[in-house]
């Protein structure tokens, strides 16, 4: 019984991971750069919900996740489209610039301590022996959703298409008469309104929220969707489920210390067979 | 005397005015110390100063010419902190004690397994491009991280870190300089010799360099050995200058840090990236010291907001026009334009395709007449020559 609790719950924590590194996947496919910052919106969220949440629970999901919206639309215009065309090292710097800046920003607003942020009291329900969190539950069904509302989302619409489009040829997209800047705001927009959901989930999980709250996450929400295959949707949703369920299981045993260097070294390992990740696309090099 | 002068002109400055730079810096600042006139908060910060340099130059190596994208530079130096800092405790209950001889030791031994850990992360370098490559590595520095975290009291310290014995404060940073130069003197002989032309050629084509018969797997290795042997040798250097290890200091971030040092330096530029770590780390300190208390915070939001208008004056494309006339370079070679007498025009560098190339055919055609001439009526060609 207790596996299986270990295992939901590493479910859900895969489905945060996931929707994190959706958004870092879909931004690395279209914009082709590494939004270091992706952590942050995470953090971003849980402090829009800690602020709007004395009006109304609904209501300050809703504004957080137009908040992180914004936000994300607004990186990308600031930070990131003056630097389209340069090297891809200088526009990882100005990302990293971004996540200092937005974490020392909330440090000066809401202090270095935690913050406890209790959305709702959701209560749980109980399956035969096994107690579960309804806000469990609600993470793992959420995240499939949008994982599948995304996936139908990039197949079927005329926007989801042209973002596919610009992800494997910018230049032919353009000629094709795309509009490149739009595409990207809207992938930026997506991306954030993922994380700032993500940041939600999280705090489902644990109520507390800090300035550099955002950081591990996000790495790790890289990792998942490297090992997934990076620009590859279903790839970031397993890689964010395995990246989960191998935190919760380790997290169980007396291995506990070391489960970020296990996470890690399943990462180095899978890379090493499978360069390109679980479900990413080799490509061809030119010469 | 006249030929002693001609033989400065012929050495070609560019080659050792790093050398000169930092060595111009050392003896001064030697001499400052021992005229009793520096605070002890400038020695620490000559001591992380140097520090920095070893750490972004060695990082140069792999990112500015190399080409692979690293981030896990901290993870190399936490191992040359643990183990040159456990070879110092174990040195200082011998004969030896915490002198300079027992610095060379811990420093050798900490090179030596931080290179042997640069060998472990070059060979996915082998496999692996770009990003994927920079996880990986960002991977390595954070289980480093966890497994001295995690180590026994015994051995490394675990959670609490290890405590590392004191070092003669007053001239560790001459030692610093001393590293510096040693690292300038092999990287930079490195990237100029023939070994290190293989390394650019890698990071500009590797497949071309593949086909022209270059080794890729040996350099790729050697440049990764030796930018994390002189990190670990960085990491020596601050379990002396720190007293104290603690894991958690190396993790991501300060790779990051280190980064920023080398692509705000232009990567690939090795006064660059000594220059940079320098301003950087002036600039933290002294950002540090100037907001004190409920304003310290401030800190980190001018630094990224430096960082951010640097990276996008650096790089935006829509900037490139204005970034000709106001660079240091072009200030300089306006200057010198000058003094010579002929006006500067920004465009210049940018014309080379005005530059006439065209041949006048009329002189071609006359020429060719001439020569036609000649060759038909040899003997009047003789009667002019005479």
């Amino acid at each position: 019984m207790d596996f299986i609790i270990t295992l939901v719950n590493g479910l859900s924590l895969g489905g945060v991971y996931a929707m994190i590194a959706l958004g870092y996947t879909m931004v690395y496919g279209i914009a082709k750069l590494l939004n270091f910052a992706h952590g942050d919106v995470i953090m971003v969220s849980g402090y829009a919900i800690l602020v709007f949440l004395s009006f109304d629970p609904i209501l300050a999901i809703i504004c957080a996740t137009l908040f992180c919206m914004l936000l994300g639309i607004a990186m990308e215009r600031v930070a990131y489209r003056p630097l389209r065309g340069a090297s891809p090292l200088a526009v990882l710097i100005t990302a990293i610039g971004v996540s200092y800046l937005l974490q020392s920003l909330a440090q000066i607003i809401f202090g270095a301590a935690d913050r406890y942020v209790i959305v709702a009291d959701l209560g749980s329900i109980t399956l035969g022996e096994v107690k579960i969190d309804v806000g469990t539950i609600i993470t793992l069904g959420a995240s499939l959703v949008i994982m599948m509302a995304l996936s139908l989302f990039v197949k079927f619409t005329r926007t989801g298409r042209a973002m596919v489009a610009v992800s494997e040829d910018r230049d032919a997209a353009r000629l094709m008469g795309i509009n490149i800047n739009r595409i990207i705001t809207i992938t930026f927009a997506i991306g954030s309104a993922l994380a700032a959901l993500a940041g939600l989930f999280s705090l489902f999980r644990v109520p507390t929220i800090m300035p550099t709250y955002g950081a591990m996450p996000g790495i790790k929400a890289f990792v998942a969707a490297v090992i997934g295959g990076i620009g590859s949707i279903p790839g970031a949703m397993l890689g964010g489920i395995l990246l989960g369920v191998v935190e919760c299981i380790c997290n169980s045993t007396p291995l506990a210390p070391y489960t970020i260097a296990i996470e890690f070294a399943i990462l180095i390992v899978i890379l090493l067979v499978k360069p390109t990740g679980i479900l990413g696309k080799k490509r061809r090099e030119k010469v | 005397m006249t030929s002693l002068l001609q033989g400065l002109k012929n050495i070609k400055w560019k080659h050792y005015i790093n050398y000169i730079a930092v060595g111009i810096f050392a003896i001064l600042f030697t001499l400052m110390t021992f005229g009793g006139s520096l605070p002890q908060s400038t020695l620490y910060m000559l001591e992380e100063i140097t520090m920095n340099i070893l750490l972004s130059v060695s990082l140069c190596l792999v990112v500015g010419f190399l080409g692979e994208l690293s981030l896990g530079h901290a993870g190399f130096m936490c191992v040359g902190a643990y183990m040159g800092g456990k070879l110092a405790v174990i040195l200082s209950k011998t004969a030896l004690g915490n002198g300079v001889l027992s610095f060379v030791f811990c420093m050798l031994l900490g090179a030596v397994v931080a290179g042997a850990a640069g060998f472990l992360i070059g060979l996915p370098a082998l496999r692996l491009k770009g990003d994927y490559l920079a996880i990986v590595t960002l991977a390595f520095g954070e289980i480093v991280k966890t497994l001295f975290q995690n180590s026994s009291s015994e051995s490394f310290g675990g959670p609490v870190g290890l405590r590392t014995p004191r070092f003669d404060k007053q001239y560790l940073f001459i030692i610093g300089f001393a590293l510096v130069l040693l690292a300038l003197f092999v990287i930079q002989n490195l990237i100029r010799s023939k070994h290190g032309r293989a390394i650019t050629a890698i990071r500009d084509n590797e497949i071309a360099a593949k086909a022209t018969g270059i080794n890729v797997t040996k350099y790729k290795l050697l440049g990764f050995i030796i930018s994390a042997a002189f990190a670990g040798i960085a990491g020596v250097f601050y379990s002396f200058s720190h007293n104290y290890v603690k894991a958690e200091v190396f993790d991501y971030n300060y790779s990051i840090e280190i980064l920023i040092m080398v692509v705000l330096g232009g990567m690939g530029n090795i006064s660059g990236a000594i220059i940079s770590a320098t301003l950087i780390t002036v600039l933290n300190t002294e950002l540090q010291t100037i907001l004190t208390g409920d304003r310290a915070v401030l800190k980190d939001v001018i630094y990224a907001l430096i960082l951010i208008a640097i990276v996008i004056y650096n790089n935006a494309p829509a900037l490139r026009s204005f970034r000709e006339r106001f660079t240091p370079r072009a200030f300089v070679r306006r200057l010198l334009a000058k003094r010579k007498g002929n006006a500067y025009n920004a465009d210049d560098d940018a014309r080379w395709d005005v530059v006439p190339t065209k041949i006048d055919m009329d002189e071609v055609l006359s020429v060719d007449l001439k020569v036609v001439e000649s060759t038909m009526r040899p003997d009047k060609e003789d009667k002019s020559d005479e």
